[in-house]
């Protein structure tokens, strides 16, 4: 059934449209538009964060630091491979993806680590990004519990991540 | 913060790489850069599907409808927020955006929301407990449909791009119920103890 979801949510909003007399094309078009400049304003991050990740990953530093904290993530049953995407994903959105891009590459998306990979960027995102962008837009600087409580949130998405996996597949 | 990441990554990979004799290491500095036009044209196409469909569901009124019923929930979530107050509905705008995915185009909704929000806190340079919920409810990223995730996913060749959406939309409800009981845990703490 959610394999229908984005399709019939498309078509929806499309007959709606219709019905209330909306210049459809046109107003896609403008969209699209928009679209075209977010993803160009995108480019320059991701372009930076792919060349800096594919060097980290490449020299496999990584796996060497992990290797020693194995048998303990084993311990819980917590994949290491996502490692570096739990990681990277509170701290910065555009290095995330890339990691991501990095996982799903190595390990197949339909794996069971691909999988995990999937829901675990799809479903937190970048709490000290955010935090500093939407704090420091209005010059707060009494920050409170807000971070503690991101971070709390962002490890609780990875276990409830994992746990679902195991039981949906 | 993103420049010591970034030339951290440059520069330990490098170091690391060479310490290992891997001579593929000026190959990958010189490739690598590809990868990203692959991924900027998968994650592009969604986001002009996505922004020119939501165009449409703006001018035809009905994002506004979804808006308003979100808002009632939203007033639960913000009970410092004034009734028919503008915040409400930035804010879920903010959400609508997420849960489609659409990061980009959430932000500046979440920008405009902040700014009202330090309006009704008597432009206090303090947090007050309403921006905490709101950046826990970002942060924790209400997500139906992974628009960036379901591109890469295609991008790498997965039979089925769209079978993790289920399980993300799970993970997502619970870890945003979770994370606002604990924000509201803070919250009264936190009074208890400073005021």
């Amino acid at each position: 059934m959610f394999n229908y979801l984005v399709p019939i949510m498309v078509t929806f909003i499309i007959i709606y449209g219709l019905y209330k007399k909306v210049d459809i094309f046109d107003t896609f078009i403008d969209g699209v538009k928009e679209g075209i400049n977010t993803s160009f304003k995108l480019f320059p991050t991701i372009f930076a964060m792919v060349i800096a990740i594919t060097i980290l990953t490449s020299s496999n530093i990584l796996l060497d630091i992990s290797k020693p904290l194995n048998s303990i993530f084993k311990l819980l049953s917590f994949p290491s491979e996502i490692l570096p995407l739990a990681i990277m994903k509170p701290i910065s959105g555009s290095s995330s993806i890339v990691i991501l891009n990095d996982i799903l590459n190595k390990y197949n998306p339909d794996s069971y680590i691909g999988r995990i990979a999937s829901v675990i960027g799809g479903s937190t995102d970048t709490t000290i990004y955010i935090m500093s962008l939407y704090f420091g837009s209005i010059g707060i600087k009494k920050t409170k519990y807000a971070l503690i409580v991101g971070l709390i949130a962002d490890l609780l998405c990875i276990v409830i991540a994992i746990v679902t996996i195991n039981i949906l597949f | 913060m993103i420049n010591y990441i970034w030339s951290f990554f440059i520069i330990f990979g490098t170091l690391y790489s060479i310490f290992k004799g891997n001579i593929n290491l000026s190959n990958t500095l010189l490739t690598s850069g590809s990868t990203s036009i692959d991924m900027i044209f998968s994650i592009g196409s969604i986001i002009c599907l996505w922004l020119g469909v939501m165009n449409i569901a703006m001018k035809s009124g009905l994002l506004e409808i979804f808006a308003n019923k979100l808002s009632i929930l939203i007033r639960f979530l913000f009970p410092e927020i004034p009734k028919g107050d503008i915040a409400i509905s930035y804010i879920s705008l903010n959400i609508i955006m997420n849960m489609l995915g659409l990061g980009n185009a959430a932000t500046p909704f979440g920008l405009k929301t902040m700014k009202e929000l330090k309006r009704l806190n008597n432009d206090s340079d303090e947090a007050s407990r309403s921006m905490i919920t709101f950046l826990v409810i970002n942060t924790a990223s209400v997500t139906i449909i992974p628009t960036t995730v379901i591109s890469l996913r295609v991008l790498n060749g997965s039979n089925n791009p769209n079978e993790i959406v289920s399980a993300c939309i799970i993970t997502t409800f619970l870890s945003v119920v979770l994370a606002l009981i604990i924000d509201r845990l803070f919250y009264f703490l936190w009074r208890k103890r400073y005021v």
